[in-house]
């Protein structure tokens, strides 16, 4: 049901579009649908897992993302205890998924449930905040997440570090991959939150000079399960 | 006759042009600026190419504006968003007013968004009662100073360490440092408070998806994540020509927009936003609003040739690029959209014969067009906007002037002859410079006139 | 072939010797020059400062003067656009729409026409100095003018090219910006002579003398040694 004010404002644009308006600068006579995929215009990518993976860690040490690979689910465990005392963290929040669960509790701290629905003031006294997701891009070095897939909305940007355990198949090519990812889960439903992450939280506002962790997390760390 | 706002204008940019520590702080600051921007252009595959498919794209939406927008707004309300059409500023801000009274809001937590400068919706809500805050850092700067934005993208661009320490010392009693990060750890902590405690979240929205009914916010800190995660209700303001036909539009749009606004392959968070939170999610508000702006978008969307204009993706490359802006800096503009686009729109949204002076406060040098990346013909729109301004209410004495200008090229000979005339008058008129017609005395202000030849081009020809 | 002249109102009157330095050079080559003494001025003037219809009545003239089939050059970037890319968008939808998109297509500035249509790096030409090059903005964004002037430049014997540092930023002077905002029109020119300045060059070369006019009297008033001179006049010098 349109409202008065969407009305207007519909009208006005219809009466606007009318008159067709020229594309002579733009030297293509192509319609938006019959271009080729950005694909060919963005960065390239390796095609194969090795070169995308490379890739992948190449992004993460310019980013400033630590990147920390793992032979299984055991391992996986023993790196994430590992960084717990690196980082000396004392409290976690974290999501249930399969994978996750295990590197969890391999940690040994306390830990509390997004699913267990605790006050924001609670969360803001973790150290760490833990979780599952969808993908990883090799070509921008991008965590791709959701609100369904890793435990809502606060929990990957509210701690100060902000850890994430994900599997070699999560590796994606690029962007449009990250995107096709996306539409072929969640199509038709999909989550009121998804976010790409690339790198720690940054801002260049005072002077040009980069400075990490400005309101988001000032530590990433990816564990990648192989 | 000067507009007032173009008095302000050329006051301002007096000041500043003469001003050797702003030119070099900018100098500066756009040439890491440049160099990261170079290099992340180069690795594109085809960067000519993604600016063609970018603003083929852009031209698909909006030209079919009204479909796209019908289709973007029933997915969101599908999802239990509540969306707003804003036909002007005012009715964009009472709705949020309105808002913010139902929901007794006292504190409101604000991400960047340049739309709710331009409907000046601060002052509106802090007269009905509310503390507003701004969580980006630059703008959070910008604000304790009370000034506006200096750049779309940078707000901050014009102070240095020293100035934003002695700013945070006076306004939040913090200890001066002259570290940055120190400075940034500062503001961090302050608006963790005010994150944890605002009952609203206003975030602005760089693209809205026509096809999965999401917005998309682009940012590196991590405030506009924060403000669209932890108060209870969000609300988004965006302009309607940002709809974008499908989500995977974005794997183009969105490292352009990081390489021609920042330099970076892509910026830290790249945010879609569907609606409020969802019965199966941890968290998230209980209620998401979007209002959508026109405020005279419809306006330059009726002027066909430069309805491109609307395919701004706000990254502010042409700013960067623009000589003008670097030495006049963002405050001289004295809109909220500064530089070639704001030269460029403000006619439009505001009114054009108080505007058209920045149309005309340009060499034309076509730099800001080079560099966008969806290929807004922009100094062509400011020779456009230059020339509805004189069918519109052309300047009598200039008008005159032209044409006699106009009727003198039609006796080439005649010219010929006036200027050789004038050649033994040249050093009186330098020396008597302060007495001189305003073209003149504006020459000779700095400059050295021209030397007159002696023998002109066609007195030669006509001796061979 | 025949060649056609087009000599911009501040070339005419201002820096003959840029019309007289492309007669010399084109004639050496073995062409005719042709000059339309009827003519002096393109209309970008007013064309600029949105006085369209006096743009118009000015154009007209130049339509008419240069009928026909030879080619146009202009040693000028500036000039050279409003002929090539301007004339056809003044004349849209009226009856010298076709006359202007003719003009337009037959219409080269001096470099490119060197260059790209005559297909000539090697003028025989001796210039023993340091230079540095400035792209006016209309040649080098209107008219995509900028490796012509420097595959010139490389066959002038004795002749150093040193690049400035942000080559390719507008000297400022914009035709009647450069008197409407003096004060803006004046810092983009400190800061492009200061760019030629440091690279040690004794003359500051360019295609379009508008920009050297603005330059030199800038570094006259600072008093400063550096020369300008046009690419023309440079390569017609033995």
């Amino acid at each position: 049901m349109k409202s008065e004010k969407q009305k207007d404002i519909l009208g006005r644009i219809r009466e606007a579009l009318k008159i067709p308006a020229p594309i002579a600068h733009v030297a293509h006579r192509q319609t938006a649908s019959s271009l080729p995929q950005p694909r060919a215009w963005l960065p390239p990518v390796p095609p194969d897992q090795a070169g995308q993976l490379a890739m992948f860690e190449r992004n993460c040490e310019q980013l400033r993302t630590e990147f920390c690979p793992a032979r299984g689910i055991d391992e996986a465990g023993r790196v994430a205890k590992g960084l717990r005392e690196k980082y000396g963290w004392s409290l976690a929040a974290s999501h249930h998924q399969v994978e996750l669960d295990a590197v969890v509790r391999a940690l040994g701290i306390e830990t509390l449930y997004m699913e267990d629905h605790p006050a924001q003031t609670e969360l803001e006294k973790c150290s760490v905040g833990i979780t599952a997701c969808d993908a990883l891009v090799a070509q921008t070095g991008s965590i791709l997440l959701t609100a369904r897939s890793a435990g809502g909305r606060a929990l990957s940007v509210l701690p100060p570090h902000h850890l994430v355990v994900a599997q070699i198949n999560q590796l994606v090519a690029d962007l449009p991959a990250a995107f096709e990812l996306l539409a072929a889960r969640y199509d038709g439903n999909y989550p009121s939150f998804a976010t790409f992450i690339t790198g720690p939280s940054r801002t260049g506002d005072i002077e040009r000079i980069l400075v990490f962790g400005a309101h988001g997390p000032r530590m990433l760390t990816v564990i990648l399960v192989q | 006759m000067l507009s007032s706002f173009a008095a302000r204008f050329k006051a301002r940019a007096t000041r500043l042009t003469a001003d050797l520590e702003h030119r070099v702080k900018i100098r500066s600051a756009l040439k890491s600026y440049e160099k990261a921007r170079d290099e992340r252009k180069a690795l594109f595959q085809d960067w000519e190419a993604a600016r063609e498919g970018a603003a083929a794209i852009k031209w698909e939406a909006v030209n079919h504006l009204d479909a796209y927008l019908v289709r973007f707004v029933e997915k969101l309300e599908s999802r239990g968003a509540k969306v707003f059409w804003a036909g002007n500023a005012e009715e964009a801000r009472d709705y949020i007013v309105a808002l913010a009274k139902e929901k007794g809001a006292r504190s409101i937590i604000k991400s960047k968004s340049m739309t709710s400068e331009e409907i000046h919706l601060n002052e509106s809500l802090r007269q009905a009662g509310c503390e507003v805050v701004e969580s980006d850092l630059g703008e959070f700067i910008v604000q304790l100073r009370e000034e506006d934005p200096y750049h779309i993208v940078f707000p901050a661009m014009h102070l240095t360490r020293t100035e934003i320490s002695d700013l945070f010392h006076k306004k939040l009693h913090s200890t001066p440092t002259d570290n940055p990060e120190e400075l940034t750890m500062i503001a961090r902590r302050e608006l963790r408070l005010k994150y944890l405690r605002a009952d609203i979240g206003i975030s602005g929205a760089n693209f809205g998806i026509a096809e999965t009914g999401m917005i998309s916010i682009t940012e590196n800190e991590g405030n506009a994540r924060l403000t669209a995660a932890i108060p209870r209700v969000h609300v988004a303001l965006m302009g309607i020509e940002k709809v974008i036909p499908k989500l995977s539009d974005l794997a183009l749009f969105l490292p352009m927009l990081a390489t021609a606004g920042t330099g970076q392959q892509i910026t830290c968070y790249n945010s879609l936003i569907g609606g409020p939170r969802q019965p199966d999610e941890a968290d998230g508000p209980a209620e998401f609003h979007l209002v959508l702006l026109d405020n005279g978008r419809t306006q330059l969307l009726a002027d066909a040739e430069q309805r491109d204009a609307l395919h701004c993706i706000r990254c502010g490359a042409c700013l960067n690029a623009c000589p003008i802006f670097r030495n006049v800096g963002g405050h001289t503009y004295g809109t909220t959209y500064q530089g070639p686009i704001g030269s460029v729109i403000t006619p439009h949204l505001r009114g054009l014969m108080d505007w058209k002076h920045l149309s005309y406060a340009s060499s034309l040098c076509g730099a800001c067009t080079e560099a966008c990346p969806v290929k807004i013909d922009l100094h062509h729109h400011l020779l456009h906007n230059r020339r509805n301004s004189v069918t519109q209410n052309p300047d009598r004495w200039e008008r005159f002037a032209f044409r006699a200008f106009a009727r003198l090229t039609a006796h080439p000979g005649l010219l010929d002859k006036l200027v050789r005339l004038s050649r033994p008058f040249l050093p009186l008129v330098r020396a008597a410079r302060h007495i001189m017609p305003p073209p003149i005395k504006a020459w000779l202000g700095s400059r050295e006139l021209p030397p007159v030849a002696p023998q002109s081009f066609r007195n030669y020809w006509k001796s061979r | 072939m025949k060649i056609t002249l087009f000599v911009p109102c501040f070339v005419d009157q201002l820096f003959p010797s840029v019309g007289i330095s492309a007669v010399r050079i084109f004639e050496k080559l073995g062409h005719t020059v042709d000059f339309k003494e009827s003519i002096i001025c393109c209309g970008q003037p007013a064309f600029n400062a949105g006085y369209w219809d006096e743009a118009r009545g000015i154009a007209r003239r130049v339509l008419k003067a240069l009928s026909g089939q030879d080619p146009v050059v202009v040693p000028s970037g500036s000039c050279g656009a409003m002929i090539r890319n301007f004339y056809p968008e003044l004349f849209k939808n009226r009856s010298e729409a076709e006359a202007a998109v003719q003009l337009a297509r037959r219409t080269f500035e001096f470099s490119s026409f060197l260059v790209d249509q005559l297909g000539v790096t090697d003028l025989g030409s001796r210039f023993p100095a340091k230079v540095t090059f400035h792209d006016g903005c209309h040649g080098l964004r209107e008219l995509h003018v900028k490796h012509q002037p420097r595959q010139l430049l490389e066959h002038v014997k004795d002749l150093t090219l040193i690049e400035m540092e942000d080559q390719t930023s507008c000297c400022g002077f914009g035709g009647t910006f450069a008197v409407k905002f003096p004060m803006i029109s004046t810092a983009m020119g400190e800061t492009k002579s200061r760019s030629a300045l440091d690279t040690g060059a004794e003359y500051l070369v360019s295609n379009d003398s508008s920009c050297l006019m603005h330059l030199q009297g800038l570094l006259s008033r600072q008093k400063q040694k550096l020369k300008t001179i046009h690419l023309a006049e440079v390569l017609a010098s033995s």
